[in-house]
């Protein structure tokens, strides 16, 4: 029956990915669909109401520069609103204002789609902060996202070009026609199943044996529904999915889980499209499907297997569930965390610094790679594709030819700047969890000692600098050394490979199309798939595999050997 | 330069209006008007008074009631404006003794021997601190004991139990459990 959910999946998955990858690339190439009636009035009111030129097509630097602005204006809003959510509405519990370096983290995290969260939501953020702060991010960021990968397509299916597309329309588009319709439809279908949607204040209630308890309120479905769709993660409880009002029924879960990876799997479908030739974007997403079924059979087993120590005490059943719920039991919580590190989501069934060591290892692997199986609503793709021109180059090593993707020469600046994509990200997670290791602010924050805590802080700047926001949550990350570090850890982790990824769509774009010759590289092929998923794994392993050695790896040897710390 | 800070100033605004303001204020609307009873907290009354919710697990102590499972969710537990994990790793020396306790607590409980079995959701806590529900496993090794403490007969508690295990969703999702306020309302009335 578990391996039947997770098929069932999988298949589900690639039955969506496919119409929505057509759709979307319809909605991008400008061409009609079903919602113009009603959404292109409103996109004309938008541009209005805003005041932007969407007439004229943007060159690289002018997208980046105004991608930048825009994130960046948007991160002042969040913190802001947060620092004054107790004098503004919305507010029954009566919130005071979010101190300084929270509030900077926060801000730095919804904003680039990391959804870090150091704080609990019920007993901390207004419902105007949620909704009119984080809610928002958790558009635009996706948002964000989308355009940087169509900007790329377009970069790379062009001949001769100078421009890649207009920011303000990708960004509205991405909203309007994608993110928008299919949030309100997910959240009505959330709150059908039990998902709470409501602006009431708490409600305390008489239980059974005549205690009191609290209950919190809040409009959450409309941010769970983004939360997801928008491989955001930013739980509006504290406990994310795990929560009963976030994700009440095991039908909640598949469908939440489906959302995760609809929109990044769709737009390898897109990307096909859009290049013309569908067969470019399904290898692609073969590579992704690959090393997701490996990652998910390492986390279920491993999860199956459980804990022998406690098994000797006398716990019967699989021993692994700390820290997961009844409803979703060793499967949907093995197949949550796979789906929610695969993208760059970060919502959470299950508790990851209760994962067996092994089961917690995939997850933060799957950070560390990128994020690029499927990955971010955006970003997965524009990861993949870095990889993609890594593996051409590396296959034009092997046989000694100037490589090439997509009819186009890959040369010494796309080299450069995909590299940069890969080692900023890297760099980050490796010298900020080697600063906290080694200093007494980074080490007092850990909860497990052992080689778990070694676990905790690498988690958390992998999860800060891959944009990722799951969490090994023993960590106490609430303090000024991880709110700042990890919120500047986001940041660059974000922009750092945004950047060299607008710089190789405007190269690419301005090149001209070479006809492929005999000795040109089909990308399109198996051995390309299995090369792609190769240098990802590679790659990744030869990075992080020491630090990885230390913390998990030799963590599931000692639990197995029997050993508590 | 300045004209065009301001259009971005502008289209954050307008952004935040549509998606912070009016797409969840819709979804509002139409959930109260579609789903009133979900969109609220699916409050459970009895004679009226709201006794909880159906999806928020609450703790149960008392001999004569099914327990829950251990909650981490604040300082007592099962509080519901502090949702949240142990967070305890699996090497870590405080989780194998907590868990070594409730063993213990829970045997002498129900009257059973040292190093029988217990079922692993009884023992540990669960993701939210929220977890309304236990396995069928669980809820049966609890009979004996709430029969006792309710005078009633053991195959009558018994039968309660199997009349509200939930299966699989469709027949494949998730697993098959008991929610446990709904079972100890049942409980009531069935005293009663």
């Amino acid at each position: 029956m578990d391996f039947l959910q997770i098929v069932l999946y999988l298949v589900l998955l690639l039955l969506l990915a496919v119409p929505l990858g057509r759709y979307m690339a319809r909605v991008f190439n400008g061409d009609r669909t079903f919602l113009d009636p009603v959404l292109k009035p409103l996109e004309g009111l938008i541009y209005r109401l805003a005041g932007v030129n969407t007439g004229r097509e943007m060159n690289w630097r002018e997208y980046a520069a105004t991608l930048l602005v825009f994130n960046f204006l948007g991160m002042v809003a969040v913190y802001l609103i947060q620092r004054l959510q107790g004098v503004l509405p919305f507010n029954p519990q009566h919130f005071s204002a979010v101190p300084p370096d929270l509030a900077f983290n926060t801000a730095a995290s919804f904003m680039t789609n990391t959804n870090w969260q150091a704080y609990g939501g019920e007993s901390t953020m207004s419902y105007f902060t949620q909704m009119a702060a984080l809610t928002v991010q958790n558009f635009l960021s996706a948002a964000t996202g989308i355009a940087v990968v169509v900007a790329l397509t377009r970069g790379l299916a062009r001949r001769s070009a100078k421009t890649i597309g207009n920011f303000w329309q990708d960004l509205t588009r991405s909203i309007l026609w994608v993110l928008l319709p299919l949030s309100l439809v997910f959240a009505l279908v959330l709150v059908s199943q039990g998902v709470i949607q409501n602006l009431s204040p708490y409600l305390t209630v008489t239980t059974l044996e005549g205690g009191r308890q609290t209950l919190a309120m809040g409009p959450v479905a409309s941010q769970e529904a983004i939360k997801l769709l928008g491989t955001n993660g930013g739980g509006f409880f504290n406990a994310n999915s795990a929560h009963p009002f976030e994700n009440p029924t095991p039908l909640t879960n598949l469908l939440e889980m489906l959302a995760i990876l609809v929109i990044p799997a769709a737009l390898t479908v897109t990307f096909g499209h859009m290049v013309g030739n569908r067969r470019q974007g399904l290898a692609i997403l073969a590579a992704m499907l690959l090393l997701f079924v490996l990652a998910v059979g390492v986390v279920y087993g491993s999860e199956r297997y459980g804990n022998p120590t406690l098994r000797t005490l006398g716990v019967s059943g699989p021993t692994a569930m700390e820290g997961k719920e009844v409803r979703f039991g060793i499967a949907s919580s093995s197949l949550f965390a796979t789906v929610t590190t695969a993208a760059s989501c970060g919502a959470v069934n299950a508790m990851h610094d209760s994962l067996t060591p092994l089961g917690g290892l995939i997850p933060m692997l799957q950070i560390m790679l990128g994020e690029v199986v499927f990955g971010g609503v955006g970003s997965g793709l524009y990861g993949m594709l870095v990889f993609v021109i890594l593996t051409v180059f590396i296959v034009g090593l092997m046989v000694g030819r100037t490589p090439e993707y997509l009819g186009k020469k890959i040369e010494t600046r796309e080299m450069k700047m995909a590299t940069l994509a890969v080692l900023i990200p890297a760099a980050t997670i490796l010298l900020g969890s080697g600063l906290a290791a080694a200093t007494r602010a980074g080490t007092a924050s850990i909860l497990n000692p052992g080689p778990h805590g070694l676990s905790e802080i690498l988690y958390a700047f992998a999860s800060g600098a891959g944009n990722n926001g799951s969490a090994f949550a023993g960590l106490n990350a609430n303090t000024p050394f991880y709110n700042i570090a990890l919120g500047l850890a986001m940041l660059i982790g974000r922009f750092g490979v945004i950047l060299p990824v607008l710089a190789i769509a405007g190269s690419m774009a301005a090149k001209k199309a070479v006809p492929p010759g005999p000795g040109t590289f089909q990308t399109t092929s198996l051995l390309f798939t299995g090369l792609l998923a190769a240098v990802v794994l590679i790659v990744g392993a030869l990075t992080f595999f020491p630090a990885l050695a230390l913390g998990p790896v030799v963590e599931q040897l000692l639990m197995l050997a029997g050993r508590a710390f | 330069m300045t004209r065009k800070l301001l259009a971005t100033a502008r289209m954050l605004v307008v952004m935040t209006v549509l998606t912070g303001i009016l797409y969840p204020l819709a979804a509002t609307g139409l959930a109260q008007v579609f789903f009133p009873r979900q969109a609220g907290d699916s409050l459970i009354e009895r004679d009226g008074q709201p006794v909880g919710s159906a999806h928020i697990g609450q703790s149960f102590t008392g001999p004569g009631y099914f327990h829950g499972r251990p909650s981490a969710a604040g300082p007592d537990g099962y509080d519901a404006t502090a949702s949240s994990g142990s967070n305890l790793g699996p090497t870590n020396a405080k989780l194998v003794a907590a868990i070594a306790r409730r063993l213990e607590a829970v045997r002498a409980e129900n009257g059973l021997p040292a190093g029988a079995p217990v079922p692993a959701d009884l023992v540990t806590a669960s993701a939210s601190g929220l977890d309304p529900d236990i396995s069928p496993e669980a809820a049966y090794l609890q009979v004996p004991r709430v029969a006792r403490a309710r005078n009633l007969p053991e195959e009558q508690v018994r039968a309660l139990v199997t009349k509200n295990i939930t299966g699989r969703q469709f027949g494949i999702l998730g697993e098959p459990r008991v929610n446990v306020l709904q079972l100890n309302l049942e409980l009531d009335k069935m005293a009663r």
